[in-house]
């Protein structure tokens, strides 16, 4: 019996290993790159199986994908289509399509940051210009273009500037001796700078720890500085010049208003939370925390930072008292100008998915943006500003910094900042100028190897981008 | 029974060479067959010949500056993990009290994750240096000092216990005979203890010299290459090219083919020299 017995268990242990061998190659990525195991992926796939087919979505945005069960679980329920979605954690985007794109079941839907994002991916790019959704895109101008043909459909507008607590704003300006007397009068950098250092000087009787929240330098926590704040100084730059966007990255920029991001920068840098030499260790979500709790007054971020603000245990913000103030840096003329509004969300579909693939894409995004049920997912869930002339003027956000954007975009007495960064040369230069900032902030760096950096970085990284 | 092994020799090993050929050897060869490639899914790609590794030389000196920090890098850990790891190995085979449990708890911190590690001595050196209002991204050298410290703390217990196995396995009677004709403790360890573990010492080097290079998990936790990836490492660098720059792919493959030479020839010398200094029992 003895040998009998032997074979069949040899044979059972050799299954388990060729078993535990196929099984290997999904678990091997997850030891050797650790980053992207970290970071990767909730597969929110809905249930059942697919009858209509499936729609692949690498969506771009970690604080929605719980709302994508319910779209996908909704969808499937009228449409009897599969979407199946998968959200690449905060920052490792770019990294996670890259790799799902080589797989045999590659993303079908997915999204370009705008540009410099569509210059990286153009040949996954299928032309939109005759599907349903664009015919109804309010402002054409918004879509990635390149010739005839239209690559990426913006599907959310967002607006970013410095976020205010309005209740400890009331206090400061009841105290006596204030710099101003309502927000109203802080139209321009010098009094938001002499309103902010007399709040750092009567931070006590406020109750807060520093006017504005830590500027968080940490690698991959930077983008708020060497993306939404280094806009400022570019769009100036590119409006002096009346550079045409559409023509892509400039080739050079002289940085010719440094002196204003310097302004602001060390505005932050001085009245925070934080110490400047501690800045290099602070992530996003510990200055938004800041903000929440009324340590902070102020803090720079955008409309998406709501659903972080409200999260947060404890916070002491109230809904009614968060508002946007336009980022001031000294710019002549500034007391016209507004918050930032734009869009890096563009809707892309991959052109070497099979015809049929992309077709329910297509389908899908038409669907999530024009039908009762869709809209109701994108105003209340969702809470994007859609850009679509299938939204009528009542189905909007309601949460507060969505309606301070809606507030501030309707005033036409105001200039928008455009989103121009969208044109920055590249990821790297972004890094780079967030590392040579955080330098600065701690003190290794001058004020002159910034702009040097970012003057010679971004006509490298413009030249490799041609390449 | 007796002929088993040999008959079943094919059977047994097979499962682990597909393993070995789907989840290494493939991906080894496509790796460098993409080094040679411009590509921006591995799916789809163009040759371009040798322009790949000149680009990851001559377009910056990122991949140099890490190499260079790598080196020091190792240098400096496998000296010290190896002391330690000896010292503590010859410790805690004299009959002290309490041996067992050292010798766990010395092990443990090997049983716990790169990148947690990474994360909880990064709080542990930002709340001792932010009495000194700084933090572990002021420096690169601070990044440099916190690796060297993380990684001793993570290898040291291992490195231990082969150290351990190695000194249990020296015959008392060598030492008995060593001791009676008259040598002290410190001649009994230079003559006898430690040429008798010099093939501990091989496995040893080759183990750290081999992780120092490929160190990834706890230089992304740690620092991530801040300030300004003064403190990337070379993985970590390949990873950044890779990942993080668009038109890139192929420069980090080819960085990777080039990092994977270089350890292979340096580990392929250290066992050389390790081995030559083995002695026979």
């Amino acid at each position: 019996m003895s040998k009998k017995l032997f074979n069949m268990i040899s044979i059972v242990l050799i299954a388990v290993f060729v078993l535990a061998a196929c099984a290997a190659p999904t678990a091997v990525p997850a030891t050797q790159a650790p980053a992207t195991a970290a970071t990767v992926a909730a597969t929110t796939a809905a249930p059942s199986a697919t009858t209509g087919g499936e729609v692949y979505y690498l969506n771009f945005k970690p604080e929605i994908a719980d709302v994508y069960t319910k779209i996908a679980a909704e969808y499937l329920k009228e449409t009897g289509v599969t979407l199946k979605v998968v959200t690449a954690a905060s920052g490792t985007y770019e990294q996670t399509l890259k790799s799902e794109m080589a797989k045999s079941d590659a993303p079908v839907l997915f999204q370009i940051n705008g540009p410099v994002g569509y210059a990286a991916w153009k040949d996954y790019c299928l032309d939109l210009k005759n599907t349903d959704l664009y015919k109804h895109l309010t402002d054409k101008s918004l879509a990635v273009t390149s010739g005839d043909g239209v690559y990426g459909i913006p599907y959310a507008i967002e607006g970013y500037g410095i976020i205010y607590n309005n209740a400890i704003m009331t206090k400061y300006f009841a105290l006596s001796g204030a710099k101003a007397t309502s927000m109203d009068q802080i139209n321009n950098f010098a009094t938001l700078k002499a309103v902010v250092e007399d709040m750092t000087a009567k931070k006590a009787q406020l109750g807060i720890k520093g006017v504005f929240s830590s500027t968080s330098l940490k690698t991959g926590e930077d983008w708020r500085w060497q993306t939404h704040l280094a806009n400022l100084p570019i769009f100036y730059e590119l409006k002096d010049e009346s550079y045409d966007l559409s023509k892509g990255t400039p080739s050079e920029i002289t940085f010719k208003y440094a002196d204003n991001f310097k302004n602001i920068f060390d505005l932050y840098l001085n009245n925070s939370v934080t110490g400047s030499k501690l800045l290099g260790s602070k992530s996003v979500d510990d200055s938004m925390a800041e903000f929440a709790l009324g340590e902070s007054a102020m803090v720079q971020n955008g409309e998406w930072a709501w659903s972080q603000i409200k999260g947060v245990t404890g916070n002491t913000v109230k809904e009614q008292d968060v508002k946007f103030l336009p980022i001031y840096t000294g710019v002549t003329g500034e007391e016209k100008q507004s918050i930032s509004v734009g869009t890096e969300n563009f809707f892309a579909i991959n052109s070497k998915a099979t015809p049929e693939k992309q077709k329910l894409a297509e389908n899908f995004i038409y669907w999530l943006y024009s039908s009762d049920a869709g809209k109701k997912f994108v105003v209340s869930d969702l809470g994007f500003i859609a850009p679509f002339d299938t939204f009528s003027d009542t189905e909007k956000p309601t949460d507060p910094l969505s309606k301070e954007v809606l507030r501030y975009s309707s005033n036409t007495n105001l200039y928008n900042v455009a989103w121009d960064f969208t044109v920055f040369p590249s990821q790297t230069f972004k890094n780079d100028f967030g590392g040579v900032l955080l330098q600065y902030a701690q003190g290794n760096k001058t004020w002159a190897d910034v702009t040097k950096l970012v003057v010679d970085e971004w006509k490298t990284e413009a030249a490799n981008a041609t390449k | 029974m007796q002929k088993m092994p040999k008959r079943y020799y094919a059977l047994f090993t097979l499962p682990t060479i597909i393993a070995f050929l789907i989840s290494f050897f493939i991906p080894f060869l496509l790796g460098i067959y993409l080094s040679f490639t411009k590509f921006t899914t591995v799916t789809d790609s163009q040759w371009v010949g040798f322009s790949n590794y000149i680009r990851a030389f001559s377009e910056d000196q990122n991949f140099l500056n890490a190499m260079i920090f790598t080196i020091k890098f190792a240098l400096v850990s496998v000296v010290l993990i190896n002391v330690f790891a000896f010292s503590l190995a010859v410790l805690l085979t004299r009959k002290i009290k309490g041996t067992n449990l050292f010798r766990t708890v010395f092990f443990m911190p090997n049983l716990i994750g790169g990148i947690v590690l990474g994360y909880i001595w990064q709080l542990i050196i930002n709340g001792i240096l932010i009495n000194f209002g700084v933090d572990i991204t002021y420096s690169a050298n601070y990044g440099f000092w916190g690796l060297v410290v993380l990684m001793n703390w993570q290898m040291t217990g291992y490195m231990m216990v082969i150290y351990i196995a190695g000194i249990q396995g020296i015959s008392p009677e060598l030492i008995e005979a060593a001791k009676i004709d008259g040598a002290n403790s410190w001649q009994v360890l230079k003559g006898v203890i430690i040429p008798m573990v010099m093939p501990a010492v091989t496995i040893c080097t080759f183990l750290t010299v081999s992780n120092s290079f490929k160190l990834f998990d706890q230089n992304l936790a740690l620092t991530a290459g801040a300030p300004a990836r003064a403190s990337s490492m070379l993985a970590l660098d390949i990873f950044n090219t890779f990942y993080g720059r668009n038109g890139y792919e192929g420069v980090g493959q080819a960085k990777a083919v080039v990092f994977f030479l270089f350890v292979a020839i340096i580990v392929l010398l250290q066992l050389r020299l390790t081995r030559n200094q083995e002695v026979e029992n």
